[in-house]
């Protein structure tokens, strides 16, 4: 358990009345270190023992990372990678029971346990039968295929969030931007139309989140769930009503064709990784690096973090803390909407109930796990859709034992379990996310 | 006298009762609109508003009152089926709006439990999960006598739910991983957990063809309250006790006391001596306890095998029960009497004028918008606001506890 305790220095000289705060760290316990160790230990021997042992002797492991370029593929001795890897783990974790990482070297030892256990059970799972290799670059390209809508609603979320309103309705304004972009796009028969109008749904949908939180001063997190449930019943409705009866006037709209950019998709693998996108993927790098830069670089992101962590400092200067933050909420449906458009034009075309089934959630856990820093939820958005392509994957890979499907599709949730226990822990929100403003 | 005085006066000057009211109200008035959106009779005539608008006002005038009709009839009482004079036909209709009640009455108490020591659990899908999956199996596998097997099942849906909310309290204590994460998370864990099962022998039912799970013992179903043609089961009862001890857990008990100290104020709580981390584990041990037992009406009362719906989306539906009764056990049953009568009426609805069921989860989330704004409510009316808005503003707080 850390604690933090406030130590008043004694009264010399003229910084008298200064009072340091310092964090005392108690050491671990003996218990809690040999217990520790003793679990990184064990998953040292799985990966070595267990996944070693039990892969197919002298096989190869091949990591596809370029199908045209075979200079490009890695091919590691599957057994010998995995025992080498194990040990790694084993002894990071006896040194954890022997003597003790600091705490800030724990995380990293975590990270590197994560990574060579994931490393090794892949080594293991491709000598399931011989000649299989792993499509390295197909797994990089779903990560991002799944991680595009994660990745702008997280954007979404850091933008309110940061500017004090907490948006538990990423969801929701992600359900209004799939159906609008849908419909729209159907009906203009113009895919940058029904962008257009999803940006617009979600921004609505971010307009009833401010006008509901600022000017009514409700709960934020009772009226995100709220909204997510409005959306959910009206975007439901709509599409049973007026939709489905209809459904080649008003829910077939084309989906967008990939671009490939002019230079840079010939880079080899980052090329047809990240530069072979259609138009959503492009405008989310762009709103990756905008959000990045204007939140921590710009006037309009120094106001906006000022309101969000100390509205009547910001507001005594001079700075409007309620037309901030309507703004800001606006703007980030308007993005959790694109990610919405995503859904729907940007991938499968059609709209169909309850397509975002929980990806809002997720972008929200982001959020949270990203520490409220676009990097952050970016990473983190980016861990998930890396864990849920590598799931996907594995269902079509042939392992040397057959894991059912439907436990493979768990480990995305799992490891965010993992990962927000272990790596990330206690977070901190800025400081005055979910308090509404009101003047006196 | 006095009691009696004093609500009067709190109606009249735009008390709780009058907004709840009131928000009922105008929920239902936008209902009306999107029924007449979706009814094809007033579509047609709106093509030629301009010509005959009061055509398009009449079709749409039938649509709605047909519509609400329907709900009507479908959550309190029917005619058509009463004419009959069978106890099925004339309670059949309160039957089913109890039937849907009872899970969302327990969910309700378990999210506003949750809510009152200032944890959001947004995790009671999976705790409904993991009760079914524990009541059910030991409802199909074991074969024990009469009122054991049922007692023995109902413990198992308890300690189901009980265990996987205690895992994200436990989670939360120990390295401070935020609650909603982790529940969301454990939510789909728990999903997939029971996909997976359901292609298991010995968990699936033969000739595993679909994916449903062995048909529950007679012995540990929950009995049936009105007969075996009412669906209406013993869950309510447990429902309603269950609301009972939430009550006298938050208002007469040391540890309620200090979970609402906790959910009031962590720090003044830690000062006072209470352990927080203590308080996250035990109220989470008994919100998924809560929502084990709403797994439990699922399915030993309401359906007898498994299936992967067997939420039947209840983990989500319970939050807005909990912030309609205010996280008070007593607001929860009222506010689960009627979600559950929406859900019955908005069945039948479908089923007799074509309006979708979707408009009820509409209606539902504009009431709980409409209480949750009582300054709008009362701008709406033109009510004179009295005492201080009673909005969810003391249920949760922001990520900071």
């Amino acid at each position: 358990m850390e604690r933090v305790t406030a130590t008043e220095v004694p009264p010399h000289g003229p910084e008298a009345d200064v009072v340091v705060h310092e964090v005392v760290r108690p050491p671990l316990s003996l218990r809690t270190r040999l217990t520790s160790g003793l679990v990184l230990v064990a998953v040292g021997a799985v990966c070595a023992l267990l996944l070693g042992l039990s892969a197919t002797a002298r096989a190869q492991a091949d990591f596809v990372l370029s199908p045209q370029d075979p200079h490009l593929s890695v091919s590691l001795p599957a057994r010998a990678t995995c025992v080498v890897l194990g040990v790694v783990v084993a002894l990071l974790g006896a040194w954890q029971a022997a003597r003790g990482w600091s705490r800030e070297a724990m995380r990293w030892v975590l990270a590197v346990t994560l990574l060579c256990f994931v490393l090794s059970f892949l080594c293991w799972a491709v000598t399931g039968a011989p000649g299989t290799s792993f499509d390295l670059l197909g797994l990089l390209q779903n990560t991002i295929l799944t991680a595009v809508p994660l990745i702008l609603g997280a954007l979404a979320g850091v933008l309110c969030e940061r500017s004090g309103v907490i948006n538990v309705a990423i969801e929701g304004q992600m359900l209004a931007g799939a159906f609008a972009g849908a419909l729209v796009a159907s009906l203009a028969g113009n895919g940058y139309v029904g962008i257009v109008g999803a940006v617009v749904a979600g921004a609505l949908m971010g307009l009833l989140l401010a006008l509901f939180a600022i000017r009514y001063l409700v709960n934020q997190v009772v009226l995100g769930v709220v909204l997510n449930v409005f959306a959910l019943g009206l975007t439901g409705f709509m599409y049973d009503a007026l939709m489905q009866p209809n459904a080649d006037a008003l829910n077939l709209p084309k989906t967008f064709d990939p671009i490939a950019l002019p230079v840079l998709s010939k880079i080899p693998v980052l090329g047809p990784l990240l530069f072979e996108a259609n138009i959503i993927v492009y405008l989310m790098y762009l709103l990756i690096i905008a959000v990045d830069v204007a939140l921590f670089r710009t006037r309009w992101g120094l106001r906006t973090r000022a309101v969000g962590e100390h509205p009547l400092a910001a507001d005594t200067v001079g700075i409007k803390v309620l037309a901030m933050r309507y703004r800001n909420v606006m703007l980030g449906g308007a993005v959790a909407g694109l990610a919405g458009a995503y859904l729907t034009i940007g991938s499968v075309g059609a709209f169909s109930k309850n397509i975002s089934s929980g990806k809002g959630f997720i972008a929200l856990a982001a959020v949270i796990f990203g520490r409220w820093s676009p990097r952050g939820a970016i990473a983190a958005a980016l861990l998930f859709g890396f864990t849920d392509a590598l799931a996907t994957l594995l269902s079509f890979t042939q392992t040397p034992v057959t894991i059912p499907t439907n436990l493979l599709l768990m480990l995305p949730y799992l490891a965010t379990v993992f990962a927000v226990a272990g790596l990330v822990g206690r977070v901190q929100a800025p400081g005055a996310d979910g308090e509404p403003y009101v003047k006196e | 006298m006095t009691r009696w005085s004093e609500r009067w006066s709190g109606l009249r000057g735009g008390g709780t009762v009058l907004v709840t009211a009131l928000a009922f109200l105008v929920a239902m008035v936008i209902g009306a609109v999107l029924i007449a959106v979706a009814d094809p009779d007033t579509q047609a005539a709106s093509t030629y508003f301009f010509s005959y608008p009061w055509d398009t006002f009449s079709a749409a005038g039938r649509a709605v009152v047909a519509g609400y009709r329907a709900l009507f009839e479908g959550a309190v009482f029917n005619p058509n089926t009463a004419a009959n004079g069978t106890l099925a036909g004339i309670l059949g209709p309160i039957s089913e709006t109890l039937v849907n009640a009872t899970p969302l009455i327990l969910g309700g108490l378990a999210v506003g439990l949750a809510f009152r020591a200032g944890l959001f659990n947004i995790g009671g899908q999976g705790q409904i999960v993991m009760g079914a999956i524990c009541a059910g199996y030991v409802g199909f596998a074991w074969h024990l006598p009469v009122v054991a097997h049922l007692v023995v099942a109902v413990v198992a849906g308890i300690v189901g739910g009980g265990f996987w909310g205690g895992l994200t309290g436990w989670l939360k204590a120990r390295t401070g991983a935020h609650e909603v994460i982790t529940t969301i998370m454990l939510n789909y864990v728990a999903v997939y957990l029971l996909a997976f099962l359901l292609s298991v022998k010995g968990f699936q039912r033969p000739p595993y063809g679909q994916a449903i799970s062995n048909v529950v013992e007679p012995n540990a179903r929950l009995p049936h309250l009105l007969g075996g043609d009412l669906r209406l089961h013993a869950g309510l009862i447990v429902a309603l006790l269950a609301a009972y001890a939430v009550h006298w857990l938050l208002t007469r008990s040391t540890l309620g006391f200090q979970l609402r100290a906790v959910g009031a104020n962590q720090s003044a709580a830690r000062t006072a001596g209470m352990s927080v981390e203590r308080s996250y584990v035990v109220v989470m041990v008994l919100s998924g306890a809560l929502c084990g037992l709403a797994g439990v009406s699922q399915i030993l009362g309401t359906n007898s095998a498994i299936t992967g719906d067997i939420d039947a989306g209840i983990g989500f539906d319970a939050i807005t029960v909990a912030l309609l009764g205010r996280a008070k056990a007593g607001g929860i049953v009222w506010a689960g009497l009627l979600f559950g009568a929406l859900h019955a009426g908005g069945v039948q609805m479908q089923s007799s004028t074509g309006t979708p069921v979707d408009l009820v989860v509409v209606v539902q989330s504009l009431i709980v918008l409409f209480i949750a704004a009582p300054a709008l409510v009362r701008a709406i009316f033109r009510i004179r606001a009295t005492s201080a808005g009673v909005g969810g503003q003391q249920l949760a707080k922001g990520w900071n506890g």
